[in-house]
């Protein structure tokens, strides 16, 4: 699929005749415009639903928006809510038929982005990338984990590749119930040094956080948790650091990180839209039915 | 009319005759009265369930429940009185609110309805409600909560309690910290952490019950704890017992049976407030309502609309029904596990609810001269919960689930309101 990114005519005819709709009940404009441009590059039809100033705002339900646009022949709904748990809802309640693809709900979940960070940990890391697993690489997150659906995305993924996976974080937004296989830190400094990662992966920190008392100040989080040149000069040589964006350039991530050579965020970028090309092809280049 | 129940068991399994003539138990049959004689063979004779905590929704939200089919749902399971919660809209703040619902119960004519008043006005934990004006209604009210909302301002309920103390009074809180519990979706554990759904801390329970058990031994009232979720608020009363604090305990059928697993699926069918536990702390309530540091069963029956429910889990409302399926979990619990035995649900379903409440037409059981009111049930009988039952809302979390034992009749003061399985029409239509 990243292959149609570099041609001359970058389209192919597979979904020809489908519709696809972003239904977001939250800002993200990258996700819905990668979404936009997966389907786009497959052929498919297009619609653009933004909860803001439509009839959502006016109490219409998810299930009767939802209901509305597949009865304008929508057959994949992307779907993006504030409410953990609401894609697997609107997938296994009956209430439409559409295939659902998860764009994020809540503080649960955001499995494309799993796969595109898996993607590039992949192509960055392994030298044969194609089947291979991230066996032996040692995956760091920092940042809000307890909040984060990228996170718990990535843990789940990246276990499943065979990769170890540590987390890092202030401990009130790190969940004392995870115990993932390289442990938690409450350092970064710690994490780098005892470690060792192979890849760094930094969550967005939303501000407020900050405002519901779960770290005094954003000078305190970026001198603990942040990444910067010093530390960044720490990390392996092979190392690589990635971030979902959109990026707080200053609080989690300084811009001599972000835009160093270590930083894979623009691959990160790229290899969104090849993934959720994937995702749409394979839910509807076959039969029509639910899935996730 | 006048009755004789034949051949049933009472609570200590022996065959009874139960004789009853204009609405009390009699010792024996007076000759010069006609009676219907009744063949109760396999049937267990029980007191007619009292339930403490159900939400009948009217005034206000009768899209969801009224009294009227709140008393059917009641008088199908069993029960011969039940208390109305005050979250109604008007909030039951109001000695007029609180005559009104009795009134309309009463012509209903189903079931006992006995409200419960709000502690603060509007339910909004400010301002102490006019809790005497509402003792000296008609209505009679003895229990005071704002249900739903816990009275977490600790000055206020230490008020409440030292007022209420004038007339016997109880406060029946609601223990949730409101600021540990802010947002809170579901149990705070390993799940909710995987299902990123908000964590509702047990200590946002158990902290509540600590500084009230506390606030109740310096006031020296009386306190009944609602719907207890957790295995320290357990251990939290259970010592509190035994130092003689006078404080009470209930339990809902669906703490005693279901878990925080069931949020696995996002369907807010299975979200309630407070919200479902672990199996360790099923397992503790069971053990503490056999050995009675719970008092009793409250079904909490909270009915809510489709669509209050057929929604995302955060948008969704809080609560299931239970009227009609808390005998059997209570026969589950207490008699198919041979934890205990027939006495012991005889309190937990009607004579501890009735004593907590002081309803002296209540719980008295076969008691000569006292009004009948009592429930047969058949303990062997085995069915499949539906959906649908006579409660006008259907989020019904046991849909598709086996119980066994059900109500066969119930009998309030000294008449049929569910024979053979079927109800009496009500009084009145609303």
């Amino acid at each position: 699929m990243s292959d149609v990114n570099e041609r001359e005519i970058k389209k192919l005819p597979t979904l020809r005749g489908k519709t696809v709709v972003n239904l977001f009940f939250e800002d993200s404009t990258r996700t819905r415009i990668s979404f936009e441009l997966a389907a786009k590059r497959l052929s498919a039809d297009v619609i653009n639903f933004a909860a803001k100033g439509s009839s959502v705002s006016k109490g219409e339900s998810l299930k009767d928006t939802a209901q509305t646009l597949e009865a304008m022949g929508a057959d994949a709904i992307v779907l993006r809510h504030s409410s953990s748990g609401s894609a697997h809802r609107l997938a296994h309640s009956g209430w439409v038929r559409s295939a659902v693809i998860n764009a994020g709900d809540g503080s649960h979940e955001h499995p494309t982005q799993a796969l595109l960070d898996a993607m590039t940990i992949r192509e960055a890391l392994v030298d044969e990338p194609i089947g291979a697993d991230l066996s032996g690489k040692k995956v760091l997150i920092v940042g809000d984990i307890s909040h984060s659906r990228v996170a718990r995305s990535n843990l789940i993924l990246l276990k499943e590749l065979g990769a170890t996976v540590a987390i890092c974080g202030p401990a009130t937004l790190v969940p004392v119930s995870l115990s993932p296989t390289g442990g938690i830190f409450y350092s970064l400094d710690e994490a780098i040094e005892e470690f060792g990662p192979d890849a760094v992966l930094m969550l967005r920190i939303q501000s407020e956080r900050m405002e519901a008392s779960f770290f005094p100040t954003e000078r305190e989080y970026a001198r603990i948790w942040g990444m910067n040149a010093q530390r960044l000069a720490r990390l392996q040589d092979s190392s690589i650091l990635l971030h979902p964006g959109p990026m707080n350039r200053g609080l989690e991530i300084d811009a001599a990180s972000a835009d160093s050579t270590k930083s894979r965020i623009l691959e990160q970028v790229e290899n969104g839209v090849a993934i959720r090309m994937a995702v749409l092809f394979q839910l509807l280049s076959g039969e029509k039915g639910g899935a996730e | 009319m006048n009755y004789v129940l034949q051949n049933a068991l009472d609570t200590s399994g022996s065959i009874v005759e139960v004789v009853i003539e204009s609405g009390r138990i009699a010792k024996t049959r007076s000759s010069d009265l006609k009676h219907e004689v009744i063949d109760c063979a396999g049937l267990v004779v029980l007191p007619g369930f009292v339930d403490l905590h159900t939400h009948l929704r009217e005034p206000g939200f009768e899209n969801s429940e009224t009294i009227r089919s709140g008393s059917m749902s009641a008088a199908a399971g069993g029960y011969t009185a039940v208390h109305a919660m005050a979250n109604t809209f008007p909030v039951a703040d109001t000695a007029g609110v609180v005559e009104q619902v009795f009134r309309i119960g009463k012509e209903v004519g189903l079931v006992q309805v006995q409200p419960i008043g709000a502690v603060t006005v509007g339910i909004a934990g400010e301002q102490l409600a006019e809790v005497g004006a509402m003792h000296h209604s008609a209505a009679r009210v003895r229990i005071f909560s704002d249900d739903g909302n816990c009275v977490h301002d600790p000055l206020l309920m230490r008020r409440a309690l030292e007022y209420v103390k004038g007339f016997d009074g109880v406060i029946a809180q609601h223990a949730q910290d409101p600021r540990l519990t802010k947002n809170a979706q579901m149990n705070e554990g390993k799940l909710s952490s995987r299902l990123g759904l908000a964590g509702w801390p047990a200590l946002a329970e158990e902290s509540i019950i600590a500084r009230d058990i506390m606030l109740t031994e310096l006031t020296g009232s009386r306190l009944h704890v609602c719907h207890v979720s957790t295995r320290r608020s357990l251990e939290l009363i259970r010592e509190a017992k035994a130092r003689g604090i006078q404080v009470t305990a209930e339990v809902t059928p669906h703490h005693l049976l279901l878990t925080e697993d069931l949020a696995e699926s996002y369907d807010p069918i299975y979200k309630v407030n407070p919200p479902l536990r672990t199996s360790d702390d099923v397992m503790a309530l069971r053990e503490g309502l056999v050995e009675g540091v719970i008092d009793v069963i409250a079904t909490d029956h909270a009915p809510h609309p489709k669509e209050s429910k057929d929604t995302e889990w955060a948008s969704a409302a809080f609560g299931m029904i239970g009227l009609e399926h808390a005998y059997s979990i209570a026969q589950m619990v207490l008699i198919d596990s041979g934890a205990s035995n027939m006495q012991r649900l005889a309190e937990v379903m009607s004579t501890s609810a009735s004593k907590i409440s002081g309803l002296s037409g209540q719980g008295n059981y076969l008691q000569v001269g006292s009004l009948a009111n009592l429930t047969l049930v058949d303990t062997s009988k085995s069915w499949t919960a539906e959906a649908q039952t006579n409660s006008k809302s259907s989020n019904n979390p046991y849909v598709g689930m086996d119980f066994k034992g059900s109500v066969v009749h119930t009998i309030y003061d000294g008449e049929f309101t569910l024979r053979n399985r079927m109800l009496r029409k009500a009084e009145i239509d609303v």
